[in-house]
């Protein structure tokens, strides 16, 4: 049950971008939701899709701008191959998650926000995944690991680095 | 007989392999050619002992736990001869952990299967709505105000008093919105109900809605919870399917629909006025109040904006009476409090009981004290707004007025608790360094305060004129407290001056220069 699973996402695309961006242009508050789907679909937001997302909502280029910058999911640019996200807040730091974070980074060359050199790994803090009772926890890619210790951060970045 | 075996699909399970351990029992079952049945369930709470998997028995269900795939084996072959094993724990309702609470939200967490609304409707759901539909919105809200239930996100509004408002608001449309932006750490019964009982949600959203003439509900659940967003979005479609959302529900004159939106990451989001700038697809920015979002919510329209336990507290009220609920609690707090037990903790996990218990009982007691069998020095209740207290203070009930009058608060009822190597002041900087991460900007003290204050404990922290910093840091405390617009800025200096005032010990000069001084 541990392969690795490997997201994978469509290149960007103007026309495909002008589907999804329609495809959800006529819900109500409709900007978060197109942000996740482009996401979803391309790994990222790209740029260009910006002034699309503003001209299907009829918002200024700076309003979704705006949007896309104040929250702390949306990418600017593609993420590594795979991302492994620690918990950093109160409850894992109280049950030890300080000295796991500072291992994963100097086992992969980077500091909590950055991806490694090669691409392949993308470290980042999460502030809270609501396992606060099987402290500390981590994400990747989209799988959930309670109750770290060093041999479990141990073999989460290694399986990363795959 | 074929054997029917019970596996929670809960977050926390999964994180400790309960996705393995139903692999196991399927590989088992297989090769045994027993038929066997397993029925993903939520969590009973007890997270020390996840996975925890039940097995149905004519004496009622018998739980082991924790079950990894090594040990699916030998508890198989215990579970088919009914025979002794190291992990069993004997029928799940006579566990002591889960017998002493008072379980009137989480009564079917853990024990029924999230996905199925027959099984939902087997053990009680959606006889709350039912009375509902009968008593109309005038007899609604008398129960409602009457159970004394207060907002359970944290600020404890009485919800009776916020239906009322939007009931008597006159609009063309109005708005019932689910704050599941449950972003405290050291807090996860949101998850756990949303994951693990979701059409408790759904029936509390729906009578908010007959309640205040509201068509449309939004359920805004955090990024970070997945599992919850799923299970959600899937109650939605068969409570759909059952008559339970759409037109005439239930088969009443009444419609109500509602859909999950997704957050993307901001704290302050869980900040009501803020989520619903998010939901209308803008800058999480906290709003001035008033208006008050009962009046001018979603939307510029008259909005009910509760907490998910708020409103998954409402279909036992309803369904028992005000009075069964409001006969459990203390003072003005009535009802029971889905507790967690969080952090450095032997025994983790929901604990849902009466208000009044005291902080000692739930950290000791209940929990266990740590896991790593160090003292506690430290327990931080409330989220990272919440004040740290130490053992001192152990003899404060859980109550908000309580707690409050000792400079603290019980927020969404998550307790993390520190062992003595915690270093208090990295704890108070912490704190001022997620008000400047996740503040919004709008207002200054919030915006700027926390950046200064992070700067000032550093200060502190490297030994730079020690007792002046101390008090420049109390006194920006006092001016984020007061001149903030939300609870963001406004809440951060609890756990920096509990720190201070509870753990001065830690920011002490440097011994050197006490000794100097005497």
């Amino acid at each position: 049950m541990t392969t690795v699973y490997e997201p994978s996402y469509e290149p960007w695309d103007e026309t495909r971008g002008a589907e999804i961006i329609a495809e959800h242009a006529r819900q109500e508050g409709a900007t978060l939701v197109i942000l996740h789907a482009l996401q979803e679909a391309f790994g990222y937001v790209p740029e260009a899709a910006i002034p699309m997302v503003a001209q299907t909502l009829n918002l200024s280029r700076a309003e979704v701008h705006g949007v896309f910058t104040f929250y702390h999911d949306f990418r600017h640019k593609p993420a590594g191959r795979h991302v492994l996200k620690l918990c950093r807040a109160e409850a894992c730091q109280a049950a030890g998650g300080d000295a796991l974070a500072a291992r994963a980074e100097a086992k992969l060359g980077v500091s909590l926000g950055n991806t490694t050199a090669d691409d392949r790994v993308t470290l980042e803090p999460i502030y809270c995944l609501g396992l606060c009772s099987t402290a500390p926890s981590a994400m990747l890619d989209g799988r959930l690991i309670g109750r770290l210790d060093e041999k479990r951060i141990d073999a989460l970045v290694a399986e990363a680095q795959r | 007989m074929k054997m029917k075996i019970f596996v929670p699909r809960d977050a926390t399970a999964v994180a400790v392999g309960a996705d393995e351990v139903v692999a196991a029992f399927a590989q088992i079952a297989a090769k045994r050619s027993l038929p066997i049945e397993i029925v993903r369930t939520g969590s009973r709470g007890l997270h020390w002992l996840e996975p925890m998997v039940e097995v149905a028995t004519l004496k009622g269900r018998v739980a082991y736990g924790p079950v990894s795939s090594e040990d699916v084996a030998s508890v198989f072959e215990s579970m088919a001869s009914n025979g002794p094993h190291a992990l069993r724990l004997g029928v799940a309702d006579e566990i002591p952990w889960l017998k002493r609470q008072t379980r009137l939200t989480f009564a079917r967490c853990g024990v029924i299967d999230p996905r199925s609304l027959e099984d939902y409707r087997a053990h009680g759901g959606y006889k709350g709505l039912e009375r509902a539909l009968s008593l109309g919105s005038d007899a609604i809200l008398t129960e409602v105000t009457a159970s004394g239930l207060r907002g359970r996100g944290g600020a404890g509004f009485p919800t009776g008093i916020k239906w009322k408002t939007v009931a008597q608001a006159k609009a063309d449309r109005k708005f019932i919105v689910c704050n599941a932006d449950e972003g405290d750490s050291g807090t996860f019964a949101d998850r756990m109900i949303m994951e693990g009982d979701p059409f408790l949600v759904i029936e509390g959203m729906t009578t908010a809605g007959i309640t205040v003439g509201a068509t449309k509900g939004y359920i805004y659940i955090r990024s970070e919870y997945p599992h919850a967003v799923a299970a959600m979005k899937a109650a939605i479609v068969a409570a759909r399917r059952g008559g339970y959302l759409g037109d005439k529900i239930g088969g009443s004159t009444h419609s109500f629909d509602m859909e999950v939106r997704v957050g993307a990451g901001a704290y302050v989001c869980g900040e009501e006025t803020s989520l619903l700038e998010s939901l209308e697809g803008r800058r999480g920015l906290v709003r001035a109040k008033p208006p008050l979002p009962a009046h001018h919510g979603l939307f510029g329209k008259p909005t009910v904006i509760n907490n998910v336990l708020s409103f998954a507290a409402i279909p036992f009220i309803l369904a028992e009476g005000a009075k069964a609920y409001a006969d459990f609690g203390m003072g003005r707090s009535r009802g029971t409090m889905p507790i967690q037990l969080a952090g450095n903790i032997r025994q983790g996990g929901l604990f849902e009981t009466a208000f009044g218990v005291t902080l000692g009982e739930l950290v000791d007691d209940i929990g266990g004290g740590t896991f790593t069998g160090r003292p506690v020095r430290a327990v931080q209740v409330g989220g990272p707004l919440g004040a740290y207290f130490p053992r001192a203070l152990f003899d404060t009930p859980f109550d908000y007025e309580a707690f409050a009058a000792r400079d603290g608060l019980i927020g969404h009822g998550g307790i993390v608790v520190f062992d003595d190597s915690v270093d208090m002041r990295k704890q108070a900087r912490f704190a001022m360094e997620f008000c400047a991460v996740e503040s919004c900007g709008k207002c200054t003290p919030c915006r700027i305060g926390s950046t200064r204050g992070v700067e000032t404990i550093e200060k502190i922290i490297r030994g730079e004129r020690v007792s002046e910093n101390l008090a420049l840091v109390e006194d920006l405390c006092n001016t984020m407290k007061f001149g903030s617009l939300c609870a963001l800025g406004g809440f951060t200096p609890y756990p920096v001056l509990s720190a201070l005032k509870h753990f001065r010990e830690d920011f002490a000069p440097a011994p050197t220069t006490l000794q100097a001084a005497e």
